[in-house]
């Protein structure tokens, strides 16, 4: 069905809501690359103003236009009608201003979550500036539990993540116990492995596990390798507490990623009947990005925007305990430069909370991005504002394995003392049981805390 | 305050924080995050240096062409990786009247022209040398601005070579900007998918020395040309001398 909007006597013509959606899209490389973004300012305002009036039934129908695509098939079937019986009449642009009436609460927001889908909720996003895109998400509390609470409205939450390029124990430990000593690790301490192999999984989830309960951390661990890695470890009776994946918003692409929703089912199955959490935990950790689908060739001319949120409905699936994208880590063909990584940031995390997701973002970029660390600075401080769930920090910025700039432990400290977003509770009791971060406590040397930790094979 | 031994300062390159916790980054290290991040920065946005390669290479007695990629400078090759993989018409045409060669030889700024002019030339002249010694043609060595690695798969056919072997500078890191990644394509296509290639990677002075980058790169083709496999295919072939499939993204 064509959309059209008449700006100063000329008419703008767009073919199909699919389309309609890529030319309103703000502007970023990965569109441009993909033959899919406005041409020009211009048409993408024309398509903004004609997105605004799409009534959000219109999304009800196939906007991907692929038949038999497992992540519509999925979009459809959850989607839950009584939820959505309350902004059912509303356009996209009627229900950015609900959104944004202050009259509009978090609960309101939260039972509204069902009866969305991922493509009425990046429309809207499109049509939204900067600080709507956080006032909105600010609302919205997404709280999950594993030995930790995160997402609680005033706190924020921080993925330690102490990788390293050969897996090595110590190696990781030492980078694990630099963020403790600086209460980095309350959403996770987790790990993305250099190899794939079973061996080393396990492993890095022994030395993970070692830490933990040899130090009694109200935290969990992760080793972010590939879903089916985790089902044998699991097999292999290993300390697994959560099941990690990258996921994408089209079936093709989830299968460049090597995964179908049935092998998420059961490896989702699998991690709860290990036992480890109390009843009711969540168990399952997902990272997305914009452009991983047209990387994979897979976003069937939909634009980048739109397929991030419609991995978010894969991610719904599963209840998760955390969700991030990565949001400058695939490159700038995608995200050229600090401005886009910015907007995409924000985007990320409203589309994800509004979807029901405990929303957390990688605040990164790589080193052929025209991007900086204080534009990190300032995404960091927006998402604080916005109350993101959780953020990945790593030593020094610098992730030495993956070799992309990510935050600092001392980037998490800066926003805890600028704007005060303790973390979550059980691991904030923690640190005072230990001193980390009491004034006038002093802490052990580094080598002093790796000589405590007794990590498995020494 | 450096409060870590050198037997566990050697267990990881992390920035890990060695001075006072719960407050800000210390003005050296924060200014040496800067530094390192500069260095990479300029190296992603470095030219080739034409006259000094061509130079070097003259010296070290191999012939040498520049070609240049779709992409018409740094800012529109770092956003559109495909015009990096594109050599226009014309360029092909001309490398048709350089004459028949077995293997292409392409030097390549990649993301790092830094990388290219401390190792490029001694590379190729390695790697010519035991080339020649296998009684292998080897074309002269063509300089290619703008360049993904796809980019030789064109250079290749518009010589009319079975092989070729390209030398980039991979995508910087803060501690390395430095560092060559070498992909090798045996029969090259238009659409040649990345699982067909081998690559040897961060070879510099820290790294993958020179030499030895050459000799692996030399016994791939052997391996290749009498094998008629390459890439994922040919690794597994190689039971007893696994070599990496391509599967670098950054260079796509």
């Amino acid at each position: 069905m064509p959309y059209h909007a008449d700006l100063n006597a000329t008419r703008y013509s767009f073919p199909s809501l699919k389309v309609l959606l890529a030319r309103a899209s703000p502007e970023r490389s990965g569109d441009v690359l993909a033959g899919l973004a406005a041409d020009g300012p211009l048409e993408r305002i024309a398509a903004q103003h004609a997105l605004a009036d799409v009534a959000l039934g219109d999304f009800l129908q196939d906007v991907l236009e692929v038949g038999g695509d497992s992540v519509t098939d999925l979009i459809m079937a959850e989607h839950d009608a009584a939820a959505f019986a309350p902004v059912a009449a509303l356009s996209v642009g009627a229900l950015r201003d609900w959104l944004l009436d202050p009259a509009t609460t978090g609960a309101d927001l939260a039972a509204l979550a069902p009866g969305l889908t991922p493509e009425m909720v990046a429309a809207v996003s499109k049509i939204m500036r900067a600080q709507d895109l956080i006032a909105v998400a600010a609302k919205v509390e997404v709280v999950t539990r594993f030995r930790s609470t995160i997402g609680l409205s005033g706190r924020m939450s921080t993925r330690n993540q102490p990788n390293h390029p050969t897996d090595d124990s110590r190696g990781i430990a030492l980078s694990a116990l630099d963020g403790l000593l600086m209460g980095a690790g309350d959403a996770v301490i987790g790990v993305n492995p250099a190899t794939d192999s079973l061996p080393d999984y396990i492993r890095i989830c022994e030395v993970l596990e070692a830490i933990r309960t040899q130090l009694d951390i109200p935290t969990q661990s992760c080793c972010l390798g590939h879903v089916t890695t985790a089902l044998a470890a699991m097999a292999a009776g290993a300390p697994v507490d959560l099941v990690f994946q990258s996921v994408a918003g089209s079936q093709k692409a989830n299968e460049g990623f090597g995964i179908t929703l049935a092998m998420l089912d059961e490896a989702a199955e699998a991690v709860a009947g290990l036992g480890r959490a109390p009843p009711g935990a969540h168990l399952m950790y997902f990272e997305t990005g914009q452009g991983a689908a047209l990387s994979a060739g897979a976003h069937h001319g939909m634009d980048q925007q739109t397929m991030e949120t419609r991995a978010y409905a894969v991610a719904r699936r599963y209840r998760p305990l955390l969700v991030n994208s990565v949001v400058g880590f695939i490159g700038p063909e995608y995200l050229a430069d600090g401005k886009q990584i910015i907007r995409a940031g924000l985007e990320d995390h409203f589309c994800g909370k509004l979807l029901g997701l405990p929303m957390g973002v990688d605040v990164c970029y790589t080193n052929h991005s025209f991007a900086d660390q204080e534009d990190m600075d300032i995404l960091l401080t927006a998402l604080a504002a916005a109350g993101v769930n959780f953020v990945i920090t790593v030593p020094g910025a610098d992730d030495i394995m993956l070799n992309y700039q990510s935050l600092s432990f001392h980037d998490a400290q800066f926003i805890r003392q600028t704007l005060g977003r303790p973390p979550a509770p059980e691991f904030a009791a923690w640190m005072v049981a230990n001193g980390i971060g009491v004034p006038g406590v002093s802490q052990p040397s580094l080598a002093a805390a790796l000589g405590r930790v007794r990590l498995p094979g020494s | 305050m450096s409060d870590l031994p050198a037997s566990l300062r050697a267990l990881t390159q992390a920035r890990l924080t060695l001075g006072p916790r719960g407050r800000a980054l210390a003005t050296a290290d924060r200014l040496g995050f800067a530094l390192d991040h500069a260095r990479a920065r300029a190296a992603v946005l470095a030219e080739l240096d034409l006259p000094e390669l061509g130079a070097t290479l003259d010296r070290l007695g191999l012939a040498h062409h520049v070609v240049s990629s779709a992409a018409t400078g740094r800012d529109s090759f770092i956003r559109r990786p495909d015009l990096g993989r594109h050599l226009p018409q014309d360029a092909a045409r001309a490398l048709a009247d350089i004459g028949p060669a077995d293997v292409a030889l392409v030097l390549g700024d990649g993301l790092s022209a830094t990388a290219v002019m401390l190792n490029g030339a001694a590379f190729m002249a390695e790697l010519a040398l035991l080339l020649r010694q296998m009684g292998l043609r080897v074309s002269p060595v063509i300089l290619a601005r703008q360049a993904r690695v796809a980019l030789g798969d064109g250079i290749a056919r518009g010589l009319g070579a079975q092989s070729v072997v390209i030398a980039l500078g991979e995508r910087p890191g803060l501690s390395a900007a430095d560092s060559l990644g070498v992909y090798i394509t045996h029969r090259p296509a238009a659409r040649t998918q990345d699982s067909a290639r081998n690559c040897i990677s961060n070879i510099r002075a820290a790294g993958t020395g020179v030499t030895d980058a050459a000799d692996q790169a030399a016994r791939l083709i052997a391996a290749m040309r009498s094998s008629g496999l390459s890439g994922v295919a040919l690794s597994q072939a190689m039971a007893n001398a696994p070599l990496p499939a391509a599967g670098d993204q950054t260079h796509r």
